[in-house]
């Protein structure tokens, strides 16, 4: 049933466009009625893993702008089947756990509104088939959770920093769109199960370096890898279920899952797999690097997330069977521990009133299932046996030494994130729970989380563990698919048995060694601490995201100035710049493609449009100088009704009839004005008049020249007489004029007047400004 | 009554500008006309009224605000759209007919969604002039010297 496919995000986005009149009816204990929309998708989806793993997927097709490439077109293969059971399965918890975080809240329910919107906006985008259908729901993404993370909106840094991480994304969805238009022309086709099928054509073309740089800067501005980095830490401002879901399953995934998703197209060349490898190399020792420095568990969290987006962009682009392998493993697993531990660490912040590490120890007693839940997801993290962690770590491993020459760089740098991760797993997830307790000196007195908050966590943690026990239950329905999606070859059997990679082998003793150094990590965290700020405060000032500061900034300071010397608010001002530039532009055009000038055409004398002629530029000449407003009113109604009259002595009635009507209700216009103007005097220096005098002379020259050039101009074959000759049959209209306005080209003529309606929003505006200005006779403005 | 020819002018004259308008806008599928130039000439028919009898009389004759006029043209161009997205006949925006017919006076008649956006167009038209021209005379009437003081100041005096 591939209606199902739309059906998934539409119940999504239904049940949050319905949260918050919900949540009036039914109160605070709406959460559990909403996780049933995610839930449901989830189920619809596993419904169908049979077809997933058969190979053959599911596609659904809804012609929507086709003739612009643009159509519904949705799919279910292994990889989107994969990334969408865990963006509705870990969002149903989310949804549930948002009802104890967000306890009392009084916007609990447009929370649920911009949560569900981009829990959607992200199913919808892994579903995609299209890849102007991708754009779409990517900007959704953005926008929503722009939304989630500046939820806080009194605070100014969480406006401040949701901006940031909008803007970030957005720049890069913007080069993404690029590098789709050309992946589009280059292969004739917007629908991305067809442009995977065309990977060498790609390849071969002389614009695979520019579609492939663009669509990886989408990607990694999305995937927070170097040098975009900065906003993920920073999008921690939103409420804490929101980093679970953003940072866990969803929002920073979507880059990862781009880059796999034309992995087929884009992928195996040599550029592709060192651009790749390098930036996600990079990406992890930098975050681990900052992360061992936090001493915000939050932050910590955010880091480590950081780091293994770097791993799976470096495994992509090592792109060997093991490493795809490694990557849907480790992007499963990632997903539950992570979800897990930001949960954990919001109850504890919700309990406690903290989240600083140097504070927080011994809270197992007081909140055991919590605790339960970050250990467990901890030890997944930290890649122990039999965690499903650990089958991860393997496969990295596995694809590690395979790796020979330089590449073998790789593998070390896996090597020391994984050891940093797992301290810092320890670190966010057993840390706060051992030791002595400390209660006293927290800002809260703790006890154990509601039900509501601790049950997503138990759950999630817990098949963090299963799977890795029994990784068969996702092995054959979920990652060989996916795997066999990405590399874009037939369905593989795929065998992981927790006890086939406990052989000694070299990758078992690494992951020894990882879990021996990790551990001192864990151990001696508290050396970090001390140093934090010091080390924090030297480096940041070399950082991205002091480079985005400064571009932010440079760029509103010069709209600032270039504001104060254009818009001066003189009308002079105005009428010098618009002139001035059209003058120049125009002028500089005209100059360069003219050759010559084209011959005068011998015109037969008539005496009437002679005499128009010159009475309109005797009028114009009096307007010039006249000092009188009357006069410049009537010699200005004099040229417009010359003009109206030349209209009509060639045969152009309706411009006739136009131009007559505006001329008479321009002057009626004026009247109202004139009376309340002061008398014309003259302001302006001798230099300024010259100067303008020059130039509207050289405008009308300009204005002369483009009408003579015009005259000779031979226009590719016209189309007027095809809408001529298709008026009548196809418009039932004669009056071509008209039919073109309001029938071929009714579009444009909508376009012109919502401009008018904005003009009149312009006045009203203006108005308005004045309506407390009371006038001299006490007469208001109704 | 400042100027008695202009106000008798403007009141007899009103109704049947506002009944050439709408001939205007009907025949423009054929002849030279349209909404554009309809609402345009039907705004004069208010104008009109209002330089004899003052902007306030042609602003009660309109009985709407004219900012709510506009906003109903737009609406009309909009709805106008519609029937295109779910007609028989697939087209881009307008361009959907109803079978022709003849009327006694009128002759065959060709109503269809292309009148309707024109319809809208005339509305828009109507609402946009009126507009200006009634905050034009608000402006025109109240004191250049008191505009141009700082509005702050002014307010304060006022409470």
């Amino acid at each position: 049933m591939p209606e199902l496919l739309i059906l998934c995000p539409a119940i999504i986005f239904i049940a949050g466009l319905f949260a918050p009149q919900l949540k009036r009816m039914v109160g605070e204990r709406v959460g559990y009625l909403l996780s049933l929309a995610p839930f449901t998708a989830l189920a619809l989806l596993l419904s169908q893993s049979a077809c997933v793993a058969s190979g053959e997927g599911l596609f659904y097709s809804f012609e929507w702008f086709s003739a612009l490439g643009a159509s519904i077109d949705l799919r279910l293969d292994g990889l989107s089947f994969m990334m969408a059971s865990l963006v509705t399965g870990i969002g149903g918890f989310i949804v549930i756990y948002t009802q104890g975080y967000m306890h009392g809240h009084p916007q609990l329910g447009r929370f649920y509104l911009y949560l569900l919107a981009f829990m959607a906006s992200m199913v919808g985008l892994v579903l995609a088939d299209n890849l102007i259908l991708l754009f779409i729901f990517w900007e959704l993404t953005s926008i929503t959770s722009y939304l989630l993370i500046g939820f806080n909106h009194e605070s100014k840094e969480a406006r401040w920093k949701a901006l940031q991480a909008l803007l970030v994304t957005g720049l890069g969805a913007m080069a993404m769109l690029a590098g789709f238009i050309l992946l589009a022309q280059v292969t004739g086709s917007w629908k991305i199960s067809e442009v995977n099928q065309l990977g060498e054509l790609v390849r071969g073309s002389p614009l695979y370096p520019a579609i492939m740089v663009l669509v990886l800067i989408g990607a990694f501005t999305k995937s927070a890898q170097l040098p975009f980095h900065f906003w993920l830490p920073n999008a921690m401002a939103g409420p804490t279920p929101v980093s679970a879901f953003l940072h866990s399953a969803t929002m920073v995934k979507a880059g990862i899952f781009l880059m796999a998703l034309l992995t087929p197209v884009l992928g195996g060349t040599a550029l592709w797999g060192t651009t790749l490898s390098i930036f996600g190399a990079a990406t992890l020792l930098l975050a681990m690097f900052l992360g061992l420095f936090q001493k915000d568990i939050k932050a910590v969290l955010a880091y480590t997330t950081l780091g293994v987006l770097g791993v799976l962009t470096m495994l992509l682009g090592i792109g060997s069977k093991y490493a795809i392998k490694a990557m849907v493993v480790f992007l499963i697993g990632h997903a539950l521990y992570k979800a897990t531990l930001f949960m954990v660490v919001g109850s504890i912040d919700h309990e406690t009133g903290t989240r600083d590490v140097t504070l927080l120890r011994g809270l197992r007693k007081v909140m055991p299932i919590t605790a339960t839940a970050g250990a467990l997801a901890a030890f997944s993290m930290s890649g122990l046996p039999p965690f499903f962690g650990f089958i991860g770590k393997e496969l990295i491993y596995k694809a590690g030494v395979q790796l020979d020459g330089l590449a073998i760089g790789f593998l070390v740098a896996a090597f020391v994130g994984n050891l940093v991760m797992m301290g810092l797993a320890l670190k966010a997830g057993v840390g706060p729970f051992i030791g002595k307790s400390n209660v006293d000196a927290l800002p809260k007195k703790p006890h154990e989380a509601p039900f509501s908050m601790w049950i997503g966590p138990i759950i999630l943690a817990s098949a963090g563990l299963m799977l890795g026990i029994v990784p068969f239950w996702v092995t054959e329905f979920m990652v060989a698919p996916a795997v066999a999606s990405i590399r874009g070859t037939e369905m593989i059997s795929l065998k992981l048995q927790l006890w086939d990679l406990v052989k000694p082998n070299l990758p078992l003793l690494l992951s020894g060694m990882t879990v021996l150094s990790g551990f001192f990590v864990f151990l001696y965290r508290a050396r970090f601490w001390v140093v934090a700020d010091a080390v924090l405060l030297r480096v940041r000032p070399f950082g991205a995201e002091a480079m985005y500061e400064r571009i932010f900034h440079g760029i509103v300071r010069f709209s600032k100035w270039q504001t104060a010397k254009l818009q001066t608010g003189l009308l002079h001002d105005y009428v010098f710049f618009i002139v001035g530039s059209t003058t120049l532009l125009v002028g500089w055009v005209l100059l360069r493609s003219m050759d010559g000038f084209p011959a005068m055409q011998a015109v037969e004398f008539d005496f009437w449009v002679a005499g128009l002629v010159v009475l309109m530029a005797v009028a114009a000449v009096c307007a010039a100088i006249s000092k009188r407003y009357f006069i410049i009113l009537g010699a200005l109604g004099m040229i417009g009704f010359g003009i109206a009259l030349l209209f009509a002595y060639y045969g152009a009635p309706d411009l006739a009839i136009t131009q007559l009507m505006v001329e008479a209700l321009t002057v009626v216009l004026f009247m109202f004005v004139i009376s309340g103007l002061p008398p014309i005097r003259g302001f302006s220096l001798p230099w300024t008049k010259g100067r303008d005098a020059i130039l509207a002379g050289s405008f009308g020259l300009i204005v002369a020249l483009l009408a003579w050039l015009a005259v000779d101009l031979h226009f590719a074959p016209s189309i007027a007489s095809t809408l001529a000759e298709m008026s009548y049959p196809e418009a039932k209209g004669k009056n071509v004029v008209n039919v073109i306005l309001v029938d071929f080209r009714a579009l444009d003529t909508f376009g012109e007047t919502t401009v008018v309606a904005a003009a009149a929003l312009g006045i009203a505006a203006l108005m308005s400004s004045r309506r407390i200005v009371k006038s001299k006779s006490g007469r208001k403005m109704p | 009554m400042k100027w008695f020819v202009l106000s008798q002018a403007g009141r007899t004259l009103f109704p049947w500008l506002l009944l050439l308008s709408l001939v205007v806008l009907y025949r423009g599928h054929n002849l030279p006309g349209g909404g554009f130039i309809g609402g345009l000439l039907g705004s004069a028919a208010f104008i009109l009224l209002g330089l004899g009898d003052g902007m306030a009389a042609a602003r009660r004759r309109l009985r709407l605000d004219p900012v709510t006029v506009l906003g109903i043209g737009i609406g009309v161009t909009v709805l106008s759209g519609l029937p295109g997205l779910f007609g028989e006949k697939k087209s881009y925006f307008v361009d959907q007919w109803l079978p022709d017919f003849t009327l006694p006076l009128l002759g065959e008649m060709h109503i269809g969604t292309p009148l309707i956006f024109d319809v809208g167009v005339y509305i828009v038209v109507v609402g946009f002039v009126l507009h200006t021209v009634f905050s034009l005379d608000y402006l025109a009437q109240t004191d250049s010297r008191d505009v141009l003081e700082p509005a702050e100041h002014k307010g304060k005096e006022a409470d």
